[in-house]
Order: C-alpha cells, then structure tokens, then sequence
C-alpha cells in the first residue's frame, strides 16, 4: 500500500512539473462544456429563406405568409426574378427559396390548381429535410384551408367539411427539445475519456521515452503496485473533472440530473476501467508520446463517432450497430443520457451497466497482461 | 537572425521525413486516420434520422385507423415495431428506450372523420435526442397532413365533387444534394477536420518533441538559421496532409460518388491556405509549451474542438447564440467548410467563396507571422524554472 502511496505521489509531482498542464486539465472541460452547451444546437428554426413572389397577389402574400408565420422560416430577400435565388442560395445565404409564379392568383379565382415550388438547399441535409416535411405541410394546410373557403361557397354552410386530423404532440424528457440536454451528458463521456486515454498513454509513454521506466523496473516496486499506482492518479483526475462537469452542467446550464448521484459514479467508474484500459494499452504498444497521441487520436474517433454522441446509433446500418455493441461509449452514453435526463434507475441501466463493466475487465486485464510483459 | 537558406530547408525536411518514416505508425495514422474516418462517415454515420420505431395505441381498431398506421409504416422514417393495448403500455417502452415515438389513436376515430368532425390523434415522442425528436415532429406533421388531404379528397369524390380537389399543388425541390445524403454535407467537414488536426497536432509535437529531448539546442547551435528550422518542420507535414486530403477527395468520389463540381485549383487554394493557418497554429503552440503532453492537450482544444463544434461541421453557425456566433468569427474552419462545401457541392467560383479565401489568407498570415515572431524572440527564452532542473 505504501509502495502505491509513494507511485501516486510521484506521479502527482510529476503532473505538477508543467505548471501549464493542471490549468488546462480543467480549463479544457470547461471550455468544451460551454462551447458544446451553446454552439452545439441542431434545433430547426428561422431558415434563412428566400421570396420570389412574381404574382403579387392578395393569395400569393397569404401563402407566403403562411410560411413565415411558422416560426420555421425567416426571409432573407425578396426576389423578382428566378434567377436570382441562385446567389442566395450559392453562397448560403438563404437555405429555401418559396417561388410563387405569375398567375398563381387567377388559377386559385378560377378554380383551378395553382402552382408553387419549394426549393431547399439540400447540402444541410438535416435542415434540409426538416424544412421540407414543414414546408410541404404548410403547403397542404393553406390548400385545406382554400378547399373549405370553396366548399362553403358551393354548398353553403353545413355541407362536407374537409376533415384535418391534428396532432397533440407531447414530448417526453426533453419538452422543449433542447439539444443542450442531449448533448451535454455525451460531453461528461467525451472529457473522461480523453482525458484519462491520453494522460495516461502518454504519462507512460513519456517514462519509456525519458528512461525512466527502467529505473522504476529496478526498484522493489511490485508490477501490481507499479500498475495501480500510475493509474490510480488519473481516476482520481477524471473523478475530480466529471464532478466539476456534473456541477456546471446541473447549476450553469440547468441541465437536469434527474437519476441518483451513486449510479452515475457508478458508471463512471466501470467507463474509467475502459478508458484507462486503452491508455494503458496503448502505453505498451506506443514508442513516442507522438505515436501514442496517433494510437490515442485513432481509438477516440471512433469512440466519440460509434457511440452514439451526435449521430444516434439507431439510425445506422446493423453492421454498424452490431460494431458498437463492442464500444465502450455506447453503454455509457446511453447510461448517463437515462441517468440525467430520463431519470432511469437500476432496472433501466443495469443491461448497459454490466457489458460495460465487463468490456472495461477485459481491456484491463489484457493490457495489463501485456505491461507485466514488458516490464519482466 | 539570418534569413531562410534553400540549403538549411532542405537538410531539415529531409531529417524530419527520416524521422517520420523512422515511426512508420504515426505515418499510417496521419495518412489511413482520415481514410478511415471517411469510410466511416461515408458508411455508418448519418444523421438522416430514419426508421423511427414507432408504437401505435389504436383506441378506434376501425378501417380508417388502420390505413393512417399504414400512412407510417409504410414509410422509411417509422417501423412499427409495437401495437399497444392502452397507452399505459407506453412508458416502460419509451423509458427502454425501445420506441422514440408513440402515436395513439383515439376511439370514435373513424366515425369522427365520416361525420367531417376532425380528430386528433396523440403523439408521443422521445425528447432525449432533440434532433431526432424535432425530425420525427416533422414527419409526422406531414404525413397527417397528407392524410387528411387524401381523406378529404376521397370524401368529395365520392359526393361527385371532385372538381373541387387539390387547389394548390407544391413541388418541392431540393438543389445540391436531391437525395438528401448527409454523407455530403459530412466529408467536406472531414476535410477541414483532417488538416487542422493532423497539421495542429504533427506539428506542435514534433518541436515541442525535440525541446523535451534536449535536440532543439542541438539543432539550434547547429549551422542552421531559425527560419531554416521552423520552415522545414512544417513542410513535410503540410505535404503529408494534403497528400492525405487528396486522398480522402479520390476515396468520396469513388466510393460515395461526391465530386468535386467546382473548380479544382481553387479548392487547392483554399486547402493551402488552411494548412498554413493550421501549421502557424500549431508553431504556436509549440513556442509556448515545454512538454508533448501540454501541447497536445492544447492542439486538441484550439483545433479539434473548434473544427467539430463551431465551424458548422455538424451544428449550423446560425443556431448559436450572438457571442458564440461573434467567436466563430476566429474560427478558420468555419470559412473553410463555408468554401469547401460551396466549390465541392455547389460548382461555387470565386465570385462566391472570394470573402472565405480573404479571410483564410489573413489568418494563415496572422498565425505564421504571430508564431513567427514569438519562436524569434523565444530563442533566448528557455529558462529553467525557479531553477528546478529537469531530472
């Protein structure tokens, strides 16, 4: 135990050496908490639109109107001529354009169809598609609304009425649909991991490069205690950090917390034995600190993307999805997600809490085989 | 300080390039990382949110019911993956996470809709993921709207008013990406997120490495000039990310069919002059740090996390608040996914992503000029700490 104590504190001492690293050990949570609890907000609002109106009609403003009194949209311009959406829509300015053609008016007066196009920048494709499920039922709604209009005059009152079936939507967890709620828990995961990944790669890494490692190997150190000692600094750094994580995300972005405090220690810890695992794994196959932040870069990507932080897991395809059940970030996303903002407790997490756990003993003990390896 | 020599240049990018190949892996990484990304983006990753599974709680168990819970399933975007009996049913599924959406038919449905009485329907939907959440809103307002067009439609028919139909018919156009892939939106902000990263990263750790190790003074009372130095530690690395964003160009094209509609030497323009914004970023860091492990964090923070999050990689510049906004000003990836996407996407020419190239030529003038300057001064600088040595 002792022998464990005094590795600790070297260890500490040597974090302590670059008084540049301690700041940014929690400056950097901080910032990447701030900019993804603001910056990252997929919420569809406001698409910068454009009007090409070549009726001006009293029907062809109704129609427009329709579309921006939505909420969805917002015009950028008015424009005469077609031509002139492409420039908005080239350079970005606008992401729809509603072009409402001569004549537009008369055909309503006369009864006969009128025509419209709706043309959205496709490159934004989640934009994009929103935009068009809104706009094409806006569309319907203005040509449902006409039809009663025209029933009425053919038949009077008390006639047919076109039926429109409406939606009470409700939405569970996230009423507002805040991204923020989404996305902040995936950044309590996203700072563990690469935190504790690459401190530790690279805190060992660093040793076998200095030639210090040798040194250690000679003293009466045991493996076990030399292990524990070098890793257990950084549990306590990622503790630290996803407590002052939790504690910004509850009382800055008010972010709920919904499930009991011990479960998300819980998971943190069985996520931890994951991610100090690969640290420590890629110590043993790493030569240079560059190599190890190569290796650490190359296991993180797929993490953060496979697991489900921006792009939900669902929507791949099933090799894919089969692909993540062997990822460690999946379960905890999913953990920490129920956890703070479904309020889950032991019955909805323990069937991610176990194959994490379990992926977590296996990483562990492989790359800890392998160190005694070197080391002996 | 004596200007660059052709000489000095050269004999330090060939020593860099021994070193890189001396690491054969950190050489795959820089040039397979980014393949490798691609195939993932290009293959799992979407963020076109489809096959929604959907529970249905049919109160009515009428004809008219049934055919609006064909109205959803027979689409892409929902699966019907549960047929409750009451909406208590509801909330242990959606706590599972089994279902993200929920829709409940109320009784008296179809009697309601004979009798031209317009129902509501209830829907229930998972907030958790917001963006699924409002994609899944969307669909479903427009596929009620489409039904109750097609109800009201058959109505009239059948009283022999169908005269009346459709007063307004919208055709819908959608430019640039019809299919609406968001693999094309994605592999343009690979791009960005490849040269910065592997630039930032590469070159911030392989000064900061020969500081650590001791060489750089080795290297400095050597023969060779300081800009000898600097410039020929960052070619090798600028060719190899270049290199590598060719690489992932060809890959997309040929793989994910997206080609390059614009015209290809201003996309090699503004590449570039990305990577010199990225490569002064990265002399930076390393002016300002003493150990690998500092300067990578920092690379990671003022690179990766900015290309991801505030360049409009995934999340659009225009939903942030006016202060992220004000900061995504400084952000050169933001102008250079802006004329990526516009000159591979749009077959934009320089009359549209002129503003965009402006601003990543001045950045990269600032960054190399501001590195520059601080590696000049820097020389005399490194001191030992309140004279703790290094052990």
């Amino acid at each position: 135990m002792k022998a464990i104590l005094s590795i600790v504190h070297k260890e500490f001492l040597q974090l302590r050496r670059d008084r540049r690293l301690f700041p940014l050990l929690f400056l950097s949570p901080i910032l990447q908490l701030l900019l993804l609890g603001y910056a990252a907000n997929l919420d569809v609002r406001n698409i910068p639109a454009v009007v090409c109106d070549q009726d001006g009609s009293a029907a062809s403003r109704e129609f427009i109107a329709g579309f921006l009194n939505s909420g969805y949209f917002s015009v950028r311009a008015r424009v005469g001529r077609l031509e002139a959406i492409d420039a908005y829509l080239d350079r970005g300015l606008a992401s729809t354009a509603f072009v409402i053609p001569r004549g537009f008016g008369d055909d309503l007066a006369g009864g006969r169809p009128g025509k419209v196009m709706i043309i959205a920048d496709g490159v934004e494709s989640q934009t994009a598609t929103i935009g068009v499920n809104y706009s094409t039922m806006i569309a319907k709604r203005y040509a449902q609304r006409l039809l009663l209009e025209r029933l009425e005059r053919v038949q009077g009152r008390g006639g047919i009425r076109p039926v429109q079936v409406d939606a009470r939507v409700r939405v569970w967890y996230n009423p507002e649909l805040k991204s923020r709620n989404f996305m902040i828990p995936g950044v309590l995961g996203l700072i563990l991991m690469v935190m504790t990944i690459a401190l530790a790669s690279m805190g060992i890494v660093r040793e076998k490069e200095a030639g210090t490692m040798e040194q250690l190997i000679v003293t009466p150190i045991r493996p076990h205690q030399l292990i524990v000692g070098k890793l257990l600094p950084f549990v306590l750094i990622g503790l630290v950090e996803a407590a002052f994580v939790l504690a910004v995300a509850a009382f800055w972005f008010v972010v709920p917390v919904r499930g009991s405090l011990g479960l998300i220690l819980l998971a943190c810890l069985a996520f931890m034995l994951n991610t100090l695992g690969f640290g420590l794994l890629i110590s043993t196959i790493s030569r240079t600190q560059q190599q190890a932040i190569f290796t650490a870069i190359f296991f993180i990507m797929p993490m953060i993307l496979l697991g489900g932080f921006v792009i939900p897991i669902e929507s791949m395809p099933p090799f894919f999805q089969a692909v993540s059940r062997a990822i460690p970030t999946r379960y905890f996303f999913t953990m920490i997600r129920g956890l703070m903002i479904r309020g889950a407790g032991w019955p909805e997490i323990w069937d991610q809490m176990l194959p994490l756990a379990a992926l977590g003993a296996f990483v562990l003990s492989l790359s800890i085989a392998r160190f005694r390896k070197k080391l002996d | 300080m004596k200007g660059p020599t052709l000489g000095g240049i050269r004999s330090v990018v060939k020593k860099e390039f021994r070193e890189i190949r001396r690491d054969s892996r950190s050489l795959g990484f820089m040039i397979f990382l980014p393949a490798f990304l691609l195939l993932m983006f290009g293959f799992a990753l979407t963020l076109d949110v489809k096959h929604i599974a959907l529970a249905v709680v049919d109160g009515d168990g009428s004809q008219a019911s049934r055919e609006l819970v064909d109205q959803f399933s027979t689409t892409e975007y929902f699966d019907l993956k549960a047929v409750l009996p009451m909406t208590t049913a509801i909330d242990p599924l959606m706590a599972r996470e089994d279902i993200g959406a929920a829709l409940v038919i109320p009784p008296r449905f179809a009697e309601d809709l004979l009798a031209g009485r317009s129902p509501s329907v209830q829907v229930l939907l998972d907030g958790s993921n917001a963006m699924t959440g409002a994609t899944a809103g969307g669909y479903i307002a427009a596929i009620l709207q489409t039904y109750s067009q097609k109800i009201t439609l058959e109505t009239l028919a059948r009283r022999g008013l169908g005269g009346l139909a459709a007063p307004v018919a919208a055709e819908v156009r959608v430019w640039y990406n019809p299919e609406l892939r968001s693999s094309n939106f994605l592999i343009p902000g690979l791009i960005a997120f490849i040269l910065m990263v592997i630039v930032t990263i590469s070159t911030a750790s392989s000064i900061v490495r020969e500081k650590e190790r001791g060489t750089m003074d080795q290297l400095r009372i050597s023969s060779l000039g300081s800009p000898d130095l600097i410039i020929g530690k960052m070619i090798p690395y600028a060719l190899i990310s270049l290199g590598s964003a060719h690489l992932v160009l060809l890959l997309s094209q040929v793989l994910f069919g997206v080609g390059i509609k614009g015209s290809y030497p201003l996309l090699l323009l503004a590449m570039v002059l990305f990577v010199c914004g990225a490569l002064g970023q990265g002399l930076f860091i390393s002016s300002i740090t003493r150990t690998q492990q500092v300067a990578f964090l920092l690379a990671l923070l003022t690179s990766m996390l900015p290309t991801f999050i505030l360049s409009g990689f995934i999340f659009p510049v225009r939903n942030m608040p006016a202060v992220v906004q004000a900061i995504t000003y400084f952000v050169p990836a933001r102008y250079f996914l802006a004329a990526l996407r516009a000159i591979v996407l749009k077959d934009a020419g320089l009359a549209a992503v002129w503003p965009q190239i402006l601003f990543l030529a001045a950045f990269a003038l600032l960054a190399l000029g501001g590195s520059a300057a601080r590696m000049g001064r820097g020389e005399k600088e490194p001191r030992p700490r309140r004279g703790r040595a290094r052990a």
